[in-house]
This record gives structure tokens, sequence and C-alpha cells, in this order.
């Protein structure tokens, strides 16, 4: 508790960070590979669209006795066209056939529940018509395209346009890898997975839009002095609402997680395994990208402005002299900060084990790498300068 | 700095608790209306109504045919064919049924299980309309059948123009043939009185153009000859093409049993000239009861005189054309010969019927006008099995997602985990009371997807509750006193939240206004729990963190808050500005934390 409490307050104050932003170019691969994946998976794997989107009828039948054979069978007696069998849940098996009749549905009803000896309504149908996916899929589309247009006018009056260019980049960046991950896990494509998709649109946005609030609090008269750069500054942001970034995805995840657990293991079909997993997937990748990403892009758009590589050449001259004078270096960081960051995720590990409470002892007794508080010290000078300047706006 | 509400935390609390007292209360008293019954359990008054997903039940969603490129749906023409389906199910009398719009599209739920016919009875959405009979055969398409037909229809053509009512067809041969077909349909040449009403006796009407045999072109001819009863719903399919079924002009169709085939004139009394039908026991004419049923039929005021005219000219007419169609989408539902002149608009439709027949065929005479042709969109079941299983399974799913984020956010939090904990069971209250509120009110009904929505929406609520932390922490920091940090943290997390709950309030609109089916009710939870949470972390939360605040576990920052300043990072000066009179196990902690 206490050492994660600290590390925010140091997170904070910029005492620890890592270097989101230095580290660019390994992030970018990292999305490039997810990216790559999904796209092949895209074309490969493809998505498998449900019923609601082929059209036909589907039925499911709760019976100890019902095998994915005898199913089969029993359907294809009644009914010609292509049958797809599968097993779903405990003692469930699911039918799905090409579009019938109201007549044909209640023969392979009464056919499925004679069979199995259930009752004609322990055998569920559902029956979806050949024009309904396209109707779905159509007003689908029309809420995607609503909502970024919407997105983008706000984003634009909110903020700069090149935040919202970068705001933009990550949320396609973040649909195509959810939408290549599911295919890659797949699931079948239906208007629940739709719903989880258009979900996340509004998660992923979201959590851009926090860091970006803070980006544009730290770099506010930024270009008149010579304190930090844009892309040090972005990375302060980034490192201030990482911990409210953290803790929000997590608390997110674990319903979702929830969710998916239970419609896979306990129902095996139905929305709610479709749903939570476009959620879970889209909600990881958003937080991702609104911390490796989204910032990223920005910082590189604003360093080819002149304005802020003059700054950048400023800074750096300051940097220069106050290396030679021994002074503290500033925001942006390199190898020291991959190993802090390390460092937080086990901290977060350990914590996360601890029972409630067991606290006082096993923090009491736990040994403790003794560079930290000390190492903070030397700084209330430099943060009382900056950090008045910081917390003046809203945070996360 | 503080806003003014700091000191009267009590009072929004007990503001609230009153709140949620009238939410429930509200409760109480709406679900005897919904249910139409006075005497309800407080079980009965606070179940939450459930979706036919988790209950068990049928659902039918039917969409609006449109022709490529037209405009919206007219609101008017679905409200009106809402309450037309409405009537439709509830002439079966099954309770809670449930018939409402979604988007353009119309969402029927029958709760438990249901047999087929009203499925079929709702699912024949379409219009329905009287159309002179000028021609009938036998359903099939054999060049026999083009032979004998066409020979019956030279015979009466010898009547020059279309207006052929005013002088009968002189030449009857090919009706008896042709009365030999119909005795399968409830025609109303049976025995028993066949069509009452007073008799006119002036036929002077003037059919409209179109009608007569005249109509009959050789291009209809064909159409006819080649026509194949044998399915009768495939017929209705090609029947249902753009410009295949006009009003206006004559149509070549089957019966709905197949047995026999049709060319009918253009339309001349529709759907919506009919007042009202009713399935009634056959009367002889010494008013007993004969066992056999008939179809009482009204009609409205313009109707009345439509009918009157139609009747009044096939009264005159001889074999065929002395027959009316009643065609429902496409199909002839019946064909009777008309008896007699019927102008005061009450006429009965007498056959062979038995009671569902007659119950049937009454309903879509009486429900049959629809103002929009509609293709079911899809059509679910759900045995009461599969239904209790996923409502077990969102219960499950639910619990333990909700123990998750308490688990971690005791962890994380500590102390204010437990206030984390607590808002979330208040806005568990909140919600659990408001849905059920809406599902009196508004016949909401909770679905498999809708639990979805509610726990996702646990992470949206408990992400308010991180932002207001993370705020005071941050407060405590910068050096603040914790009674301090909780005002000036509230007045900027308050933004934040708001801002929050905006963009997600915003994204659940725009989900539920564009959604269709079951997964509409994920959109609605999140929605409506993201308004839930706004009420519970300005009325609940802040206030009940102020109080805390004011208390010795909290306000001096005890390890176990979650808001202790020096596990927070707070500046050393904090910790001199202390007052000395602190407990030895804070200091213990505090200095072993400073010398490890």
């Amino acid at each position: 508790m206490s050492r994660v409490g600290s590390l925010g307050a140091r997170l904070y104050r910029g005492e620890v960070s890592y270097d989101f932003i230095g580290h660019r170019k390994l992030w970018y691969t990292v999305s490039l590979v997810l990216i790559v994946i999904s796209v092949v998976s895209l074309l490969v794997r493809g998505l498998t669209l449900g019923i609601e989107f082929r059209g036909g009828a589907e039925f499911r039948v709760a019976a100890p006795s019902a095998n994915e054979e005898s199913v089969r069978d029993t359907v294809g007696d009644v009914v010609g066209g292509e049958i797809v069998v599968q097993r779903v849940g405990n003692n469930t098996v699911r039918a799905q056939t090409e579009t019938l009749t109201s007549a044909e549905l209640e023969e392979v009803q009464t056919a499925l529940a004679e069979r199995f000896a259930v009752a004609r309504d322990d055998v569920s149908t559902q029956f979806i018509g050949p024009s309904w996916g396209r109707d779905i899929s159509t007003k689908a589309l029309r809420a995607l395209v609503f909502f970024l247009i919407g997105i983008v006018i706000f984003l634009s009056l909110y903020f700069e346009w090149k935040m919202a260019v970068a705001a933009m980049i990550a949320l396609l960046h973040d649909l195509l890898i959810t939408a290549g991950l599911y295919s890659l896990v797949g699931f079948e494509v239906t208007p629940a997975t739709v719903i989880g998709f258009l979900t996340i649109l509004g998660y992923s946005l979201y959590d851009t839009v926090v860091v970006f609030d803070k980006v544009r609090e730290n770099t506010a008269g930024l270009a008149g002095g010579s304190r930090m750069t844009y892309s040090g500054a972005v990375n302060l942001a980034v490192n201030q609402t990482l911990v409210r970034s953290i803790n929000t995805s997590i608390i997110a995840l674990l319903p979702i997680a929830a969710i998916l657990f239970a419609g896979v293991v306990l129902l095996g079909a139905g929305p709610l395994k479709d749903l939570s997993l476009a959620l879970f997937i889209g909600v990881a990748v958003g937080a991702y990208s609104s911390v490796f990403v989204a910032p990223a892009l920005l910082a590189g758009f604003k360093e080819r402005e002149p304005a802020m590589q003059a700054l950048a050449k400023r800074v750096a001259a300051r940097q220069g002299k106050a290396a030679t004078t021994g002074g503290p270096p500033s925001a942006s960081r390199g190898a020291a900060a991959a190993t802090s960051d390390a460092d937080v995720d086990d901290e977060i590990a350990h914590e996360d084990a601890e029972p409630v409470g067991a606290t006082s002892a096993a923090t009491a007794a736990r040994p403790r790498p003794s560079d930290r508080r000390p190492a903070s010290r030397p700084r209330p000078q430099q943060r009382k300068s900056g950090g008045r300047n910081r917390s003046g706006k809203k945070k996360r | 700095m503080a806003p003014p509400a700091q000191s009267r935390p009590g009072r929004t609390l007990a503001v609230l608790a009153v709140l949620i007292g009238l939410l429930y209360g509200f409760v109480w008293l709406a679900a005897p209306s919904a249910l139409g019954e006075d005497k309800l359990s407080a079980g009965q008054r606070y179940q939450a109504r459930l979706g036919l997903d988790l209950e068990g039940g049928t659902s039918v969603i039917l969409t609006p045919r449109r022709a490529e490129g037209a405009g919206p749906v007219p609101r008017d023409s679905l409200n009106q064919a809402v309450s037309i389906i409405r009537n439709r199910v509830d002439s079966f009398g099954v309770a809670e049924s449930e018939v409402t719009t979604a988007g353009d599209n119309i969402v029927i739920s029958i709760p438990g299980k249901q047999d087929k016919s009203i499925l079929d009875t709702v699912q024949q959405t379409a219009e329905l309309r009287f159309r002179q009979v000028l021609l009938s055969g036998p359903g099939v398409a054999t060049p026999a059948s083009t032979a004998s037909p066409s020979a019956a229809t030279s015979t009466p053509s010898a009547s020059p123009s279309a207006t052929s009512s005013t002088s009968p067809s002189p030449s009857p041969t090919a009706s008896t043939d042709n009365r030999a077909v119909p005795r399968a349909l409830q025609a109303a040449s049976s025995p028993s009185p066949s069509a009452t009403g007073t008799p006119s006796p002036t036929p002077t009407a003037s059919a409209p153009t179109g009608t007569g045999q005249a109509a009959i072109t050789p291009e209809l001819q064909q159409e006819f000859a080649a026509l194949d009863c044998s399915d009768p719903e495939a017929v209705r399919q090609t029947l249902r093409a753009p410009g295949k079924d006009n009003p206006k002009k004559p149509l070549v169709t089957c019966d709905e049993d197949g047995a026999e085939k049709y060319i009918l004139g253009p339309a001349e009394v529709l759907g919506t000239d009919v007042d009202t039908a009713t399935a009634d026991l056959a009367m002889n004419n010494q008013g007993v009861a004969t066992g056999g049923w008939v179809v009482n039929l009204k009609f409205n005021g313009e109707g009345k005189k439509k009918f009157g005219d139609v009747t009044r000219r096939l009264f005159s007419e001889q074999g065929d054309l002395n027959r009316f169609a009643i065609v429902l989408d496409g199909l002839s539902v019946s064909a009777p010969t008309t008896n007699a002149v019927i102008t005061n608009g009450e006429a009965t439709i007498s056959g062979n019927f038995s009671q569902d027949e007659a119950r049937d065929l009454a309903n879509v005479l009486k429900f049959g006008a629809l103002p929009l042709t509609f293709d079911p969109g899809e059509v679910q079941e759900v045995s009461a099995t599969l239904g209790g299983e996923q409502l077990r399974a969102g219960l499950i799913a639910g619990a333990i997602g909700l123990a998750l984020v308490v688990l971690y956010s005791l962890l994380y939090y500590r102390g204010l985990g437990l206030v984390t904990t607590a808002s979330l069971v208040v806005a568990g209250i909140i919600t659990y009371g408001m849905v059920t509120l809406l599902g009196w009110q508004l016949g909401f009904r909770l679905s498999l997807a809708g639990v979805a929505g509610l726990i996702v929406a646990i992470g949206i609520t408990a992400d308010s509750f991180v932002v207001y932390f993370e705020r005071i922490r941050d407060e405590v920091r910068d050096g603040r006193t914790l009674r301090v940090a909780v005002e000036t943290g509230w007045a900027r997390a308050r933004r934040t939240i708001l801002a929050a709950d905006f963009v997600s309030f915003f994204a659940a609109a725009v989900l539920y206004l564009l959604s269709v089916g079951g997964v509409r009710g994920f959109a609605f939870t999140l929605g409506l729990t993201t308004l839930i949470d706004i009420v519970v972390v300005f009325l609940f939360t802040k206030p009940l963190v102020t109080l805390l605040a004011r208390t010795k576990f909290f306000g001096q920052g005890h390890p176990l808050s979650g808001l202790s300043p020096e596990r927070l990072g707070a500046p050393k000066r904090t910790l001199t500005t202390r007052p000395p009179s602190r407990r030895p196990a804070v200091a213990t902690s505090t200095t072993k934390e400073a010398t490890s």
C-alpha cells in the first residue's frame, strides 16, 4: 500500500517516470506486430458471422442424452440444407439450419423433443429472417459513423486538431486490434459483439481524453520557457495519470472478466460471451493505446512544429548546462526509468497478493529497497515550482 | 474553496435516504396498476420484471418492408400497426404480452411457452382486401386446367363492358364446375343463413372499371394457367415483390390451402373499412344454435356503403363473379358467394368453420388491415429451462464481478475501499428499485444483455470513486490536511466525474437509439446506471467521505485508512505540522518506513 501510494506520489511529481515517449519506437513496434497479427487473422481466419447476420434457424435442446451426432441426424431427417451442430454449456446441444418456414420450425422442434424425451417447451428455437442481419449491420455502421463524426467534432473543439488526429488514430488502432484478436479467438460475430465493439469506442476514447487533458494542462505556456520539451510534458502527463489509468482499467476489466467467465463456462453460447470478449479485448487495448500510443503520436506531431523544435533546443542547452553543474536532469529519462518501471509491476503484484488484515505486519517485516524515500528528499524545491502549476487544473 | 455542502453531509445523506424510500414507495404503488391486481405480496411488488430470455417465452421482431430508397417509415403508420398487432395478441388472452416499437421495428413479447398459432396470426402482418372473384379453378398448373377456365371465361364475357353488373351474365355454364371446388372454403353458400342483412332490391350499382370478366386480359389468363398452388407460401413470397400485389389492379393468386386459384378484380373494400368481426355460433332460422360457427362482420361508415355497392353488383352475378375473395397478404383466406345485397354493413360469413377457424378469420378481418407490410426479422423462443440457466449465469457473473471489484478496492484503497463497497451497495439498491419501477411503469424488462450492462456498469461506477480518491490523495500529497483535501479534491474531481459520465451516457444513448433486439437492453442499463452513478457520487460517496474525514481513523490518516499522508508520500512538512499526540502504532509504522 504505502509503496504503491508513494509511488503514486513520485509519479505525480515526476520523480519516478517511465519514458513512454522515448521508447515510442519499441511500443510502435509492439502495436505494429499486433496490427499485423490482426490483419492476417482477419484475412485468413476472417470473422465468423453469427446466425443473426446470416439468417436461418437455431434450435437448442437441453438433454443429457443429446450429443452432436444424434441432434444432427434428428434435424437432418426433417429439413435439408447445411446443418451446423455444436455443444454449448453443460448438456445443451445447438443446431443451426438455413431459413425455415414456421411449420418446419415446429416440425424440427417436435422431432427433437421426441427424440430426446424432453418437453417440447424445453427446445428453444430462434429464427432470423434473411434481411435481418443486413438491417442490424446497417444500423451498427450508422451508429459507428455518427459516433466518430460526433467525436471528431468534440475533440477538435475541446483540444487542438493534432490531438484529435492522434486520438482518432489510437481509436482506429484499438478497433482494428480488437477485431483481429476477436477473429483469432474465433467467437461468432453476433449483435452482442457489435454492441460491445461500439461500447469500446467510448471507453478507449475516454482514456485518451483524460491523458490529453493533462497534456494540455502541462503544456500551457510551455513554448515560452525552456523548462521542458513538449515530449517531456507529454511524458509527465502520462506518468501522472498512470495510476488512474491502471486502476480504472483493472476495475473495468474485473466485472467484464466475470461476465466472460459466466458466458463461456456456464452458458457456452449467447450474448454474454460475445459481448464480454469484445469488451475485454477492447478495454485492455484501449488502456494500452491511451498510455503507449496516443501520447507518443501526439508528441511526434507536435515536435515537428518549429516552435517546439526551438523549445527542444533551448531545453537541451539548459540541460547541458545543468549537467555540467551537476543539477538534476529533467523529465525525460532513459535506461534508469526502465528499471524503475519493472519495480512498479513487482510492487503492484506484491500488493495484490497481500491479505488486508496482515498488512501492517507484512509491510513492516518486508525488507524494502532503501533508495526510494531518501531519493525523493532533495526534490521538494523543484516540486514546488512545477507542482503548483501542474495541479492547477483538474486531474484524474 | 470548499463548497458550502461540506457543512451538512448528514443532511445530504438523509435526503438520499428519503429519495430511496420514495423510489421504493413508488414501486409499491405502481405494481398493482401494472398487473391489474390489488392484492400483491411484497415479493411480487418488488420482483424486477425479467426479459423473455431470462424467463422463457417468445419474442418476435417485425421489420417494415420498404421500397429501395424510400424515406423513413411514417410514425403514425407504425403506431397504428402496433395497436393492431397488440389487439391480435390480446385476442388470444395471453397475460402480460407486450407489443412495442424499437426504432422502425415492432417487438412482440409473449411470456411463457405459447403454441405457434399466435405467432402465425401475429405474423399475418398483411393488408386485407376484398376483391371480386373473376375466375377460379383448381390450384394446379396443368395444360388441362388452362383449357377449362378459359372456356368458362369466354362464356360470360359476352357482357360488353366492365360495367357488366347491371346485366346478369347470361350463361352460367361453368358455374357448376366451379361450385364443386369452393366446397372446401368457408363459403357463404352453405345451407344455413348465408349472408344476412337487409336485401335491397335495387340493382343499380355501377362497378368500377377493371371489374367483371372483361378485365381478364390474355396476360392474366396466361399467368392464371401457369400458376401452381401446391405451395401457397411460395406464391405469397413472389407476390411480396414490389408492385405485384397492387390493390388497383387484378390479381392472380391462390387459396391459402392451395386448393383453388383465382383471377381477382381490383380491391373494392379494404381492411380499414371493417369495423369489427366476431366468431359466433351459427343459428338456424329459429334462432337455435346449429353447432357450427360463423363470422359476423360489421363495416364502418364508408365500408358500409362500399360493401353495399359490391354486394348489390355481385348478387346479380352468376358463378365465379358472384363471389368475393377476402385476400390477406396476397392469398385468398376465404371466397364466399354473395347471397344477399347487404346495405346495413352487417354480414355473416358462414361455412363449415371450426371454432378456431372462425376465430382466426374474425381476427384477420378485424385486425388485418395493417398500414405497413412487415417481415419477421427475428423470432426467438426461449424455454423456461434455458431462461433460468441464463439468469443464473448472469447473477453469478454479477456476484463474481462485484466481489472482484470490492476486493481490489479494499486491497488498494484500504479504508476507502469500504466507502467504495458501501457506494456500490447503495448504487445497487437504487438500480434495483429503478429497474423494478421502470418495469411497472414503462414495461421495461431486464434481459440477459441488460444484466451484462449492469455488471459492466460496476466498473464505470467504481471509476468515479477512483477519480475522486486519487484526487484526494493528490491533494494530500500537495500537503493539505485531509479535511481540506476532501473538499478541494471534490471540487476538481466533480468536473471529471461529470465529463466521464456524460461521455458514457452519450455513448449509451447512441447505442440505444440505433440498436435493435435483445442487445438494446445493454445500452439501456448502461445509460441508466451512469445516471445513478452521478446520484450516488454526489449524494452518498462525497458526504460519506466528508463525514469520515472528521473521524479519527480517516482524518488522522490511519495506515489502514488509505489516506495516510506519509504513506501517500506527502512532503515532510506535513509530518512535522502534525499534532504530536499520535497513536503509537502509527508512529511505529512511520518510523519503520522512514528507517527501512
